[in-house]
This record gives C-alpha cells, sequence and structure tokens, in this order.
C-alpha cells in the first residue's frame, strides 16, 4: 500500500509499505478514505519526539471503511467507522475508569520501558506517534491495522461527510476534554491560548457548555478571525499586553478559567543540562512552557488551568508559588476518546456543534508531504489539512 | 545436543545454582521481613550488580480463582513467558520447561512443585541436578475493590560478580528483572484482553520480532 513515512528531521515521504494484517483477534482492518495531519505530527516532524524509526508510517487522525475483521472484532465489513487516536483495550483498571488513554495493554510490554522512565509509569498506546507510544502504524495510509476494534472505532451514519465526523479521531474529544478540565461552569470567563484547531474546538465547546465569554489568544490573523466567527473575542499577542488586557476583559478579577492549547514549542526547543540523565534514556529535554506559564498568572484566585497542549518532558522556573498562593486546580491529560466519542457525535449530528469550519486543504495523500511542508510553514493559510487516499491529484 | 547450547547450559548452570540458593533463604525471610519497613524483599536497596531477587507485581481485574487456575497449568506458561518455548507435565508432578538459549538452543529444566495454597501461591524449584537449577513463586491476592486481584511474580537472581557477569547474564539469560516484568505484563494483556499487544503491522514482523528476541 501507500503509506506517508517518517525519514528524518522535516523529511516525510509517501512510500509503497506492506498491507496490514489481522495479527490478534480483536483487529480490523479499515480502508482510509479521509486522514488529517495534526499539530502533534509537526513535533515528530521536528524531530523533537524521540524514538522515531525511518520508514514509520505516521497519521492518528483517521477513519474509512472496514475490510477485514479478526474473529473477536465486533465490526462488519463495510461499515464506515472514526477510529480513535488512543488505542484502548476496554478491560483494564483505567479502561473501566473510562481514562481510555492510560489503558494498561494496549502498548506492547517491551516498549513500556521508555515511557516509564520518564513518566513513572508507562504510556498507553497511539496510533502513529513514535515507539514511546507503542510504535503502531498509523492511518496516513490507504489501509491500517486497528487493535482492539470493539472497543475504539465509532460506526457513523451514512448521511454524515467523513469531513463532519472524522474530528472524531482526535481534535474535537481533544478541545472538548480541554474545556471539561476547566471546569466551565455558566458565568466563567475563559482564555484560551492557541487558535490551532484544538484551541478552537475548546473555544467552541466552552462556549457550548455556556461560558459567559470566551477570549482567544494567538498571532495569526487568519485563525484568530475563524476564533472570532466562533462567537470568542480575541487578542493579537503581538499587539497587546495579554495579561494587562485580559485583567480589563475580565472587569479586574482575572479570568475563571485558562486553556494552554499551545503545548511545547517545536521551534527553539531547548535542552536543559539538568535533565540530562532523563535525556540519555528517552531523548528528550525541556519543554517551553511559556504560554502555560501566562496562563498561570492570569488565572483569578481559586481559578481552573486546562492543559491539552502536548508536553513531553521537564520545564523549568514553574511558577510554583502562583499555583500554591492561589490555590489553583490543574489538569492536563492526553485525551480519552472514547469517552466522548457517542456524546460529541449526538451533537453534530443535531448541529450543535461544527466541525467543518476549520478545514482548509483537501489533498490526495500522495501530496502529504507538501500538506506537512505547508502546515508547519504558512499556519496562518494551512489551518487543517485533510488527506485522502484515492483522490485525484 | 550443541556445542552452543552446552555453553548455554553450563553458564545459566553457574548463575542459576546461586540463584537457587539465594532464593531459599529468601522464601524462607520473604514473610519476616529483614528490614524495618513493610516493603517486599525485592525492593530493598542492594549494593549496586548484587541484585538477589527480581519480583514484581502487576493488578489483573480478573478474579483470584480463574488467574490461579490458569497458571497452575504450566502449558499456558509459554504463551506470556517469552523465553519459555514450553512446559511439559511429567507423571510425577513434575514439569520439563524448555528454556530459549541463544543461537536458536533450547535447555531442558525438569522442576517440580515446591509448595501449592489453593488460589493463593504456587512455587516451583529446579529437582535436583537438573541441567539448570532455578525457582520462582507466584503469589495471588485479592486487590481493594474492583480491582481484581494482585498477581506477585519473584524469582532468585544472583549475578556472577562484575560487570562481566551482568553482561554474561544479560547474553544467556537476558535481563532477569526486564524478563519477569515484561512477562507478567503479558499475562495482565492475554487475561484483561484475550491477547497480547502487538504493533507489527503484518503476521511476518511478529514471527521476526519473535525471533529476534528468542
Ligand atoms: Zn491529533
Ligand atoms: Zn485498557
Amino acid at each position: 500500500m501507500r503509506a506517508l513515512t517518517w525519514h528524518g528531521t522535516n523529511d516525510v515521504r509517501v512510500d509503497t509499505v506492506s498491507d496490514p494484517e489481522i495479527i490478534n483477534p480483536r483487529d480490523a482492518i479499515i480502508k482510509i478514505t479521509s486522514t488529517a495531519i495534526c499539530g502533534s505530527d509537526l513535533h515528530l516532524y521536528d524531530g523533537v519526539i524521540p524514538g522515531v524509526a525511518p520508514g514509520d508510517v505516521l497519521g492518528h487522525e483517521f477513519m474509512g471503511e472496514v475490510v477485514e475483521t479478526g474473529s473477536a472484532s465486533d465490526l462488519e465489513k463495510g461499515q464506515r467507522v472514526v477510529v480513535p487516536f488512543t488505542i484502548s483495550c476496554g478491560g483494564c483498571f483505567h479502561c473501566k475508569q473510562q481514562q481510555y488513554s492510560a489503558c494498561d495493554n494496549s502498548n506492547p510490554a517491551e516498549k513500556q520501558d521508555m515511557s516509564a522512565t520518564l513518566y513513572g509509569q508507562p504510556m498507553a498506546a497511539l496510533f502513529g506517534y513514535s515507539h514511546l507510544t507503542g510504535g503502531y502504524s498509523g492511518g496516513q495510509a490507504e489501509y491500517a491495522r486497528v487493535p482492539f476494534s470493539d472497543v475504539g472505532p465509532i460506526v457513523v451514519p451514512d448521511h454524515l461527510e467523513d469531513d463532519k465526523v472524522l474530528f472524531l479521531s482526535d481534535i474535537l474529544p481533544t478541545g472538548w476534554m480541554a474545556a471539561e478540565n476547566a471546569d466551565i461552569q455558566p458565568d466563567d470567563t475563559v482564555a484560551v491560548w492557541g487558535c490551532g484547531p484544538v484551541g478552537l474546538f475548546a473555544i467552541q465547546s466552552a462556549i457550548v457548555m455556556g461560558a459567559s465569554k470566551v477570549i482567544a489568544i494567538d498571532r495569526y490573523p487568519n485563525r484568530l478571525e475563524l476564533a472570532k466567527q466562533l462567537g470568542a473575542e480575541i487578542i493579537d499577542f503581538r499587539e497587546t499586553d495579554v495579561r494587562e488586557a485580559l485583567m480589563e476583559m475580565s472587569g479586574g478579577i482575572g479570568v475563571d478559567a485558562v486553556i494552554d492549547a499551545v503545548g511545547m514549542e517545536s521551534h527553539g526547543f531547548a535542552i536543559d543540562n539538568m535533565f540530562d540523565v532523563v535525556k540519555q534514556k528517552v531523548g528528550m529535554g525541556a519543554d517551553r512552557a511559556s504560554a502555560l506559564k501566562q496562563a498561570i498568572l492570569a488565572v483569578r484566585f481559586g481559578g481552573k488551568v486546562s492543559i491539552p497542549g502536548v508536553y513531553g518532558g521537564m520545564t523549568d522556573k514553574w511558577p510554583l508559588g502562583a499555583m500554591m498562593e492561589k490555590g489553583l486546580q490543574i489538569r492536563g491529560g492526553q485525551t480519552h476518546v472514547q469517552k466522548y466519542t457517542k456524546q460529541l457525535l449526538e451533537k453534530i449530528e443535531d448541529g450543535t456543534l461544527d466541525t467543518t469550519f476549520l478545514i482548509s486543504h483537501r489533498l490526495p495523500l500522495e501530496q502529504a508531504a507538501e500538506g506537512y511542508k505547508n502546515f508547519k510553514e504558512q499556519q496562518n493559510e494551512w489551518t487543517k489539512v485533510i488527506l485522502k487516499p484515492g483522490m485525484e491529484n | 545436543m550443541s556445542q552452543n547450547s552446552k555453553i548455554g547450559a553450563g553458564l545459566g548452570g553457574v548463575v542459576l545454582t546461586a540463584g537457587a540458593i539465594a532464593f531459599g533463604a529468601f522464601l524462607s525471610n520473604r514473610h519476616q521481613n529483614r528490614g524495618y519497613d513493610d516493603a517486599a524483599n525485592h525492593t530493598k536497596r542492594q549494593p549496586e550488580g548484587s541484585n538477589a531477587q527480581v519480583g514484581r507485581s502487576v493488578t489483573i481485574r480478573k478474579p483470584r480463582a480463574e488467574l490461579f487456575a490458569f497458571w497452575s497449568d504450566f502449558s499456558n506458561l509459554p504463551q506470556f513467558m517469552e523465553n519459555v518455548e514450553a512446559i511439559e507435565a511429567g507423571a510425577d508432578g513434575a514439569s520439563t520447561w524448555r528454556i530459549k538459549a541463544p543461537p536458536g538452543q533450547t535447555v531442558a529444566v525438569k522442576t517440580e512443585i515446591a509448595s501449592k495454597k489453593q488460589d493463593e501461591l504456587i512455587a516451583w524449584r529446579s529437582v535436583e541436578d537438573s541441567e539448570i537449577e532455578t525457582s520462582g513463586e507466584v503469589r495471588f491476592e485479592d486487590a481493594p475493590g474492583e480491582r481484581g486481584t494482585r498477581v506477585s511474580l519473584v524469582m532468585a537472581y544472583d549475578p556472577p560478580a562484575g560487570a562481566l557477569g551482568r553482561a554474561v547474564a544479560k547474553l544467556f539469560l537476558r535481563e532477569p528483572q526486564v524478563q519477569a516484568r515484561h512477562d507478567l505484563k503479558r499475562f495482565k494483556m492475554l487475561m484483561e484482553t484475550g491477547e497480547i499487544a502487538t504493533s507489527a503491522r503484518t503476521r511476518d514482523e511478529t514471527r521476526a520480532a519473535k525471533q529476534e528476541n528468542g
């Protein structure tokens, strides 16, 4: 089959690789109809995530048609499914708590040691996202092997086209969980750093959850415009002192909740000598966390801090005093996708949530490398890219 | 048996004889900790390289009796114990473990049950003048609430001194601590999900990975 493979920093290519096969009883094989490039794919592209090997097939946001099933899969050939980026068994302690992104059993035993060194506990598996998270082939390809296919994939009705449901795989539930982690109450003022796809969905979710005011912070006019269309007030951080502005916009109290949808900055990713031991073992250094630090200073006493942005390693100069003195609640987390897919599919069907507004480009899979390059370098215009295997060039 | 596997068995014998002696002492000490705290003996700080015991616990979301029954049938163990090719039951309650030894050889070890308590404990050790001496035990305890069962696997291990000894142990027996951890994780996967996770894309890749490990 054809698949987008990683070759090195800033080097991804569409190659011919072996077709996936059913290996375990609960597997299914999906013929992919749509797959997106995610902001976190750019961390792989930038080469800042360790454990990626040349030839690895990337992509964790995908959907398609079931073409083959293992003996214990409950899917049927011909069904259209969206596949969560988190691989979850459904039977372990964490899965039973609906903490799907902490599944004990999806990361192969021999691959768990690397992340256990970094976090004290091993990570669950994700599609197409480094051998830290299992080294599973991703979905920027013609086909994908989907383990635990009775737990992850959600069957979508035929009347909803791919563009409407594809983002159930990651960024929509991620934005939703970001807002949920900000514990939004009806009269809250919420500030969101980053108007990439996750930030935009967090803004939309916060509004649906009843926030009285959502303030979006970014530097790209087009992305700020998308936030404005959703009903947010906007701040361009190149133009404005963000903390001053937030204090004014919240009537001097400070915002009730903050959401950091920026995460580690892939550009200028710094290595801190203090963490050489960890770095030697897992190849991760210090994360720059300037948006998060700013968010913690801007939130009100007793405020809520939500971190959907991806961080990998350590950070320094953490505003510990602010966290303690202001009595903050801080919640992060990889998305428990399977917990949200059903309710969010209903909200898409009844029109409460729109997922199509941020799609800027649709490309054939063969042009995936071009998609990566532009998504990274032209963030103002290339807001979200969908790849379609089989689409005419 | 080929020349190579004799070397493997010989080195294994040295390592595991020491291990079996340590294990006897260890078993008698397990429930009367030498230290003053409540931590298991295999988590006590030890001088570098003198890792006498390896052990690990996992929580498995299945009833104690079910896990005990599965483990009691030793022929099930090679499904998740990666360096064990097969375990055949003998007439006298003993069984023969066929352990992979590089390159591509196996070493036979005859073991007997040292102690067994229904739904709680299974301990085994190699019989006298076995090709390799080895021993281990697995314990099953109820976990709190609906968490299932805590399963603890403990094996004695006493590598030959120094860096060379560790290198030999790694080469011929694989790192026992790592092995124990991975085996238990695979046991948990098998019990909780009915399969053992692999990120391979093709069946050939899984086969290749297994051969590499074996
Ligand atoms: Zn994503
Ligand atoms: Zn699980």
